[in-house]
């Protein structure tokens, strides 16, 4: 079983399309998928009409009163399940700052899971805190959306200094540029700068798909549908299943 | 990962009234309807539904699937594929399903057992955010065939993961609604149901419904008129060569009939004995000749894995005689199967032993004869086992087989009249005894043959020097086994022939707490 964290300290920048989009993609080529939803907002959730609500909430789960195993949910894609978000969620982190292992716990909650799934994907809330580093723990590859803004470089060495530090094996950081606009200037500058940078050699890998800017992505939130499920044959569709192509080679080989 | 598929079956009329009761609670999302063909494949003698399953292949537009369902609807696997049958396991493409039924399938061919014609619409049960929550499939099937009939509407209820409350509030409605008309039995059972193909009604086993307080001729002659239809039962699959099992068990009915007019045919009276007997042995040896083929074909691959110093690809050549041989034999049995005198024999044969069986004659009870013939069998078997020891020639070790074959037909003719359990430890014990002296036995017969297959292939075909040496390791093999099976031979016959089994065998039936 493989684990893929989309991560960003920063919000809005597409997480969570990209865990969904990646995990339906995942779930066609026959790998046995759940999208675990960390974030309280619960817009995966949304995103799956599922009702964003976990018996007994995040404590339940990291307490080992209910298993996850128990609250998930079938989305409705062949393959592809859901472990909803909770509003409870938002206090996570004291929950595992209470736990034997608090960096641990979630490597230690999702182990199990391996008898049922190939890939599990942890769709993160944007935050540095404890539930951070649970997930840099407990992924082999942290999916980096970036905005080619002048910060996106500062914002993604901070999460390869932060990986760095961490004990243990740490897991692969694979950043790609989301949400990109070529009419801005600015985007395709930080978009140059950045992939020389990487080829000169640096902690982070880089993909070479960029995901554009698309209202067909935007649609998402009405269509409440993977974009692959309703738009299969447009260019948001494509960027996905490219990107994926490359998550796919390092996360499986 | 979803939750198990439950099944329903309901009456049609009851399905619209099910989905009004549903769209109280969900919003009804039909999605496609589908033109569909529906076959359930067995073997002739229903292993997978004795096993407690039924297989079913579903034709459908977009795909043919293959369903394995157990005794209460239950999902037990599903794979995409097709075979068209009758077909051998191997013509199932690789999964699940076949992996599941290969064992009790074995080496049978899967029939057509029952087949229907049908409309499948598919329907999503959606929430108050249009999630779909449960799947349900409604499949209407028609009997085909020169009456067709409607039958009951399969319910097929499959919750997504997590959805468990929705799956039983919709089998809760379906209760509701469909009342006393929902049922979760096979569909299977439901289309054969009135017909004269019944499921598990077939087996190669002689269950005859026998009474002790019957007239002996009564009772012999429903034993006959068994055997006589287990035997017209196979002649089709025989004939057609769908596999080697219906020629086996046509060749074990002969034989039994065989059996049974030696040891009974005093109790059938003014029937002419001896004539019918010549004509069962002439039928008999019709078949050995096909049937030897098909058993060396089959003991090809286990022996193969015995050869220490050849490979098995040297026995290629053997196996190409073995098939061509087999071809022969198999026309020639078939030519005589399908010959007035086979079909003179059945009919004259069924004819008298109706009479018999309608107007008894005898005063004697089934109960008495049985005891006497078993008891006489019994003592037979222990008295020429007795005397076998280290210096017997082989020859009367393959007379005691028969002996002791004898005794097994009398115990399955007159299994009714006995409790189950008090036979149970003697079949057993002569079970092992019977295995043991076959396995001796084959290996005096099976050596000859391969004997004379070496020869032929060295005179006619010139066949490599390596085959024959192959053969020759087979012959040591054979060797070895027929050996160690003497060897056994003295415990086996010691156990079987002890003081326990002899109180179960001589004494009758309600005294054997003695």
């Amino acid at each position: 079983m493989k684990v893929l964290a989309t991560y960003n300290i920063k919000g809005g920048v597409g997480k969570t399309s990209a865990a969904v989009n990646l995990g339906y993609l995942a779930s066609l080529e026959g790998h046995r998928t759940l999208l675990w939803d960390l974030d309280p907002q619960a817009a995966a959730t949304y995103l799956f009409r599922i009702r964003a609500r976990v018996k007994g909430g995040g404590k339940a789960l990291v307490r080992g009163k209910r298993s996850p195993e128990a609250a998930i949910k079938g989305t409705g894609f062949t393959g592809l399940d859901l472990l909803p978000a909770d509003f409870t969620y938002r206090n996570l982190d004291i929950v595992l700052d209470d736990a034997r292992k608090p960096t641990r716990r979630l490597t230690q909650l999702i182990a199990p899971l391996a008898a049922e799934y190939d890939l599990v994907i942890l769709d993160c809330p944007p935050s540095i805190s404890l539930v951070s580093e649970n997930v840099l723990h407990a992924a082999d590859l942290v999916l980096v959306p970036l905005i080619p803004t002048t910060l996106s470089t500062r914002t993604l060495d901070q999460l390869t200094d932060f990986v760095a530090d961490l004990d243990g094996h740490g897991p692969e950081v694979f950043a790609f540029f989301s949400m990109v606009d070529r009419r801005k200037r600015l985007h395709r500058e930080v978009m140059a700068q950045l992939s020389e940078g990487r080829r000169a050699g640096g902690d982070a890998g880089l993909a070479a798909t960029a995901v554009p800017a698309l209202s067909t992505v935007e649609q998402m939130a009405t269509r409440r549908a993977p974009v692959g499920a309703y738009a299969p044959g447009g260019k948001a569709a494509e960027s996905y299943s490219h990107l994926w192509g490359e998550v796919s080679t390092r996360l499986f080989g | 990962m979803d939750a198990e598929a439950s099944t329903y079956t309901v009456d049609a009329a009851a399905v619209e009234p099910v989905l009004s009761a549903l769209a109280e609670a969900f919003t009804v999302a039909e999605d496609d309807r589908a033109e569909v063909q529906r076959v359930w494949l067995d073997t002739f003698d229903w292993r997978l539904y004795r096993a407690g399953m039924t297989l079913e292949q579903t034709n459908a537009p977009e795909a043919v699937t293959l369903r394995l369902v157990g005794r209460h609807g239950e999902r037990i696997a599903e794979q995409p594929g097709r075979m068209e049958p009758p077909g051998r396991i191997e013509q199932l493409p690789a999964g699940p399903v076949r992996e599941r039924i290969a064992g009790p399938v074995d080496i049978r061919a899967l029939l057509s057992m029952a087949s229907v014609s049908g409309r499948e619409r598919r329907v999503r049960l959606l929430d108050a955010e249009e999630k779909t929550r449960v799947r349900l499939v409604i499949e209407h099937s028609d009997q085909l065939g020169p009456l067709p009939r409607a039958l009951p509407v399969r319910l097929v209820v499959a919750p997504l993961r997590g959805y468990g409350a929705a799956g039983r509030r919709v089998a809760g409605a379906i209760e509701a609604a469909a009342g006393v008309s929902a049922r979760t039995e096979p569909l299977l059972e439901l289309v054969l149901d009135g017909t004269d193909r019944q499921p598990g009604a077939y087996t190669g086993k002689v269950d005859v419904p026998l009474t002790g307080d019957l007239p002996a001729d009564t009772g012999v002659a429903r034993i006959l008129l068994h055997l006589l239809d287990t035997f017209e039962a196979n002649l089709e699959g025989t004939i057609s060569d769908l596999d080697t099992e219906f020629l086996h068990d046509l060749r074990v009915a002969v034989r039994r009939t065989r059996s049974a007019l030696k040891l009974l045919g005093d109790a059938l009276p003014g029937l002419p004995s001896a004539e019918y007997a010549a004509e069962f042995k002439w039928l008999g040896d019709l078949t050995t000749p096909t049937r030897d083929l098909d058993v060396h074909q089959l003991e090809l691959v286990p022996m193969e894995r015995a050869l220490v110093v050849a490979e098995p690809a040297d026995l290629e050549p053997f196996a190409r005689q073995l098939a061509r041989r087999r071809r022969v034999e198999y026309r020639r049995l078939v030519r005589g199967l399908r010959s007035a005198r086979v079909t003179r024999l059945r009919e004259s044969w069924r004819e008298r032993l109706v009479a018999i069986r309608d107007e008894p004659m005898a005063d004697r009870l089934l109960e008495d004869l049985a005891r006497e013939r078993i008891g006489r069998a019994y003592r037979r078997l222990v008295k020429k086992g007795a005397a076998i020891d280290d210096t017997s020639p082989a020859g009367d070790l393959h007379n005691l087989r028969k002996r002791g074959k004898e005794l097994r037909y009398l115990i399955e003719f007159f299994a009714a009249l006995y409790d189950r359990d008090q036979l149970r430890g003697v079949v057993g014990d002569l079970k092992r005894l019977q295995d043991c002296l076959g396995r001796f036995q084959d290996g005096s017969v099976q050596t000859a043959a391969l004997r004379t297959f070496a020869e032929e292939l060295a005179e006619s075909d010139g066949a490599p020097a390596a085959t024959l040496l192959a053969m020759g390791e087979l012959t040591a093999y054979l060797h070895r086994r027929q050996v160690s099976a003497r060897e056994e031979f003295a415990t086996r016959f010691a156990r079987f022939a002890g003081p326990k089994n002899a109180r179960r065998i001589l004494v009758p039936e309600g005294e054997a707490a003695a």
